[in-house]
């Protein structure tokens, strides 16, 4: 299973153009598993340093978690204004308390101008590219979240951080 | 153990319940293409993952005019209660009197285990399956393979 929908300039990417490793999550602020996930992926970065980047790309599965398109609608927000890491770090890290008064409090936090990001919320400004992101990762096989891509192919089983790493050694030695 | 009903098969009409008061037949959907969705239980893991994802990717097959259906031997009411607390937006039929009837006509049934196997098919418009798919029990086997052969349907 691979990825259909190639890294650009159009994704939220940690790290460098020149990395061996492309590390893609296909995630849900709302999804305990990509809770979970969360400080795994941030271990695996610091593990490979320079050698892994990593993008995240949406995949909100809306009618089992309330929050979690409204979560990626505030996060894309951040992003258009170069804030994209802050609030996905922060969605996570709060994952408990996704709603208005927290996405409020983190776009105070991060300087962002609060009246334009609910603007953005209520008009679902975000809303065309979350579907892309989704739909791409449907025609890729994602079938839950999170569901990691490294180097293009499909990462099946466990993702616990040995998991991750092992993976991503794997796959250089694939390369 | 039976075999999977293969792509050029008309695929074996069917009805059954999809509410307590409300039965539905393949044949009345003929004119549109149909997705039968065969998975093992309501409220397993796997099957609720992919339930959930299907009801996300609704808008996708509606695009293709394609009806969804899953199918399992589970009773209507179980159906009911699985669908109103998933907020599931297709309708689950019942295989379940005589049970499993409608997966042995398919070749899904499990007879080992009394359920149905997690397969997958997409009959076109006429009524003869187009693609059909047998995943892993244990593998939630996603949508791209359902879109990629709605996609190959003759408009």
């Amino acid at each position: 299973m691979s990825l259909r929908v190639p890294v650009s300039d159009q994704d939220h990417i940690q790290g460098s153009p020149d990395a061996p490793f492309t590390l893609v999550e296909y995630g849900d602020y709302e999804c305990p598993h990509c809770g979970h996930a969360y400080p795994i992926v941030k271990r695996v970065q610091k593990h490979f340093g320079k050698r892994l980047r990593f993008v995240y790309r949406n995949f909100p599965l809306t009618q089992m978690h309330p929050h979690a398109e409204s979560a990626a609608e505030t996060a894309e927000f951040a992003g258009s204004q170069g804030k994209f890491w802050e609030m996905h770090d922060a969605l996570f890290e709060n994952q408990d308390s996704l709603g208005g008064p927290l996405y409020l409090r983190l776009a105070q936090q991060f300087s962002l101008p609060a009246a334009e990001l609910q603007a953005a919320l209520q008009a679902h400004s975000f809303l065309a590219r979350i579907k892309s992101d989704f739909s791409g990762g449907v025609r890729s096989g994602v079938n839950g979240t999170p569901t990691f891509f490294i180097n293009g192919q499909r990462h099946d089983g466990p993702f616990e951080y040995e998991d991750l790493v092992q993976a991503v050694d794997s796959a250089l030695t694939r390369a | 153990m039976s075999t999977i009903l293969a792509p050029g098969t008309t695929a074996p009409d069917f009805r059954l319940h999809v509410t307590p008061d409300q039965q539905l037949s393949l044949s009345e959907l003929r004119g549109r293409p149909v997705i039968l969705a065969f998975y093992p239980a309501d409220w397993s893991p796997v099957c609720s993952d992919q339930m959930a994802l299907y009801n996300e990717v609704l808008p996708e097959f509606q695009k293709a005019n394609a009806e969804l259906l899953g199918i399992s031997v589970d009773g209507v009411w179980c159906h009911e209660a699985f669908a109103n607390d998933r907020h599931l937006h297709f309708p689950l039929m019942a295989d379940f009197e005589p049970k499993g009837a409608v997966a042995k006509a398919y070749g899904v049934y499990r007879d080992q285990d009394g359920i149905c196997e997690r397969a997958l098919f997409v009959i076109d418009k006429n009524g003869v399956i187009a693609w059909s798919y047998l995943s892993p029990v244990a593998v939630n086997p996603g949508a791209d393979g359902i879109l990629d052969a709605l996609d190959r349907l003759p408009r």
